[in-house]
């Protein structure tokens, strides 16, 4: 149950900033795109280097609050290197994440982003089901 | 300062979203995708929490003809279903089960999720770089 409030709660939260961020700013909350973006010239630096900014910011504060909230990877660096680099490039090739497309893209109904979301649900899984849920 | 600030407000509502719903554990995401193992369904209420706001305030915001501090929306230009899309949408899970970081969750992780956050986010922005140099070098 407390799982169950703490995700519907979280997930009300980021449905809440991204209403907030195409409300003022008139943009996507997608944090791939944003992230990959962050530093071109064009009106829409500010937006993001201060969207990027709130995030990483408010992790660390989180993360000095509530340690336990935040946890180390279950594989190790090198292979967290690799999926790095994995989630950079098809993020970029697939214009979108979890957020972009997840959230707001399938809110939208856009066929790009149900596409997208179907796709990376089911390699996402498949990976996990192959490599293994854990070490 | 306005547009900063308000932008900074909002990144910070969207950290404590998902540090609150569990996103910066990298095993419980991993859980979640873990469908044939002992599967963790807290990230569906993440998403369906997320959804239900956004697609309600949407609504409501479209009727609008410009957004409070900008001259227009930014809707997304690309509509087309393609290879590049799905394999890109493959390649991004594939990396996401491997790792249990997705970009927002890794970027708010990278002070409390030692060292494999901050590897993780490295490589990730050396994946976009790499990424769209290949596509300024296609043309």
């Amino acid at each position: 149950m407390v799982a169950i409030v703490h995700g519907l709660t979280g997930g009300a939260l980021i449905g809440l900033a991204s209403a907030m961020l195409l409300l003022v700013h008139g943009r996507i909350a997608g944090i791939s795109g944003i992230l990959g973006h962050a530093v071109d010239t064009d009106q829409g630096r500010t937006f993001r280097l201060g969207f990027l900014a709130g995030l990483v910011v408010t992790g660390a504060i989180l993360a000095a609050l509530q340690p336990s909230a935040f946890g180390a990877g279950v594989h190790s660096l090198p292979v967290l290197a690799f999926a790095g680099v994995l989630v950079g490039i098809g993020t970029t090739l697939g214009n979108g994440c979890t957020s972009g497309h997840g959230v707001c893209g399938i809110s939208r109904w856009s066929p790009r982003s149900l596409v997208a979301v179907v796709t990376f649900m089911v390699t996402a899984a498949l990976t996990v089901a192959i490599v293994g849920a854990h070490a | 300062m306005k547009p900063f600030v308000l932008a900074a407000t909002a990144g910070a509502l969207f950290a404590i979203g998902l540090t609150l719903g569990g996103m910066t554990v990298p095993a419980k995401v991993i859980g979640f995708l873990d469908v044939s193992g002992a599967w963790d369904p807290q990230l569906a209420f993440v998403m369906a929490g997320a959804i239900i706001v956004y697609a309600s305030l949407l609504r409501i915001i479209r009727r609008r003809a410009v957004p409070l501090l900008a001259d227009r929306f930014h809707w997304p230009t690309v509509h087309a279903i393609d290879a590049r899309l799905v394999g890109g949408a493959a390649i991004f899970g594939i990396g996401w089960g491997l790792s249990g970081y997705c970009p927002g969750p890794a970027l708010v992780s990278l002070a409390g999720g030692a060292a494999s956050a901050i590897v993780f986010v490295v490589a990730m922005i050396a994946g976009m770089v790499f990424a769209r140099r290949l596509d300024h070098a296609r043309g």
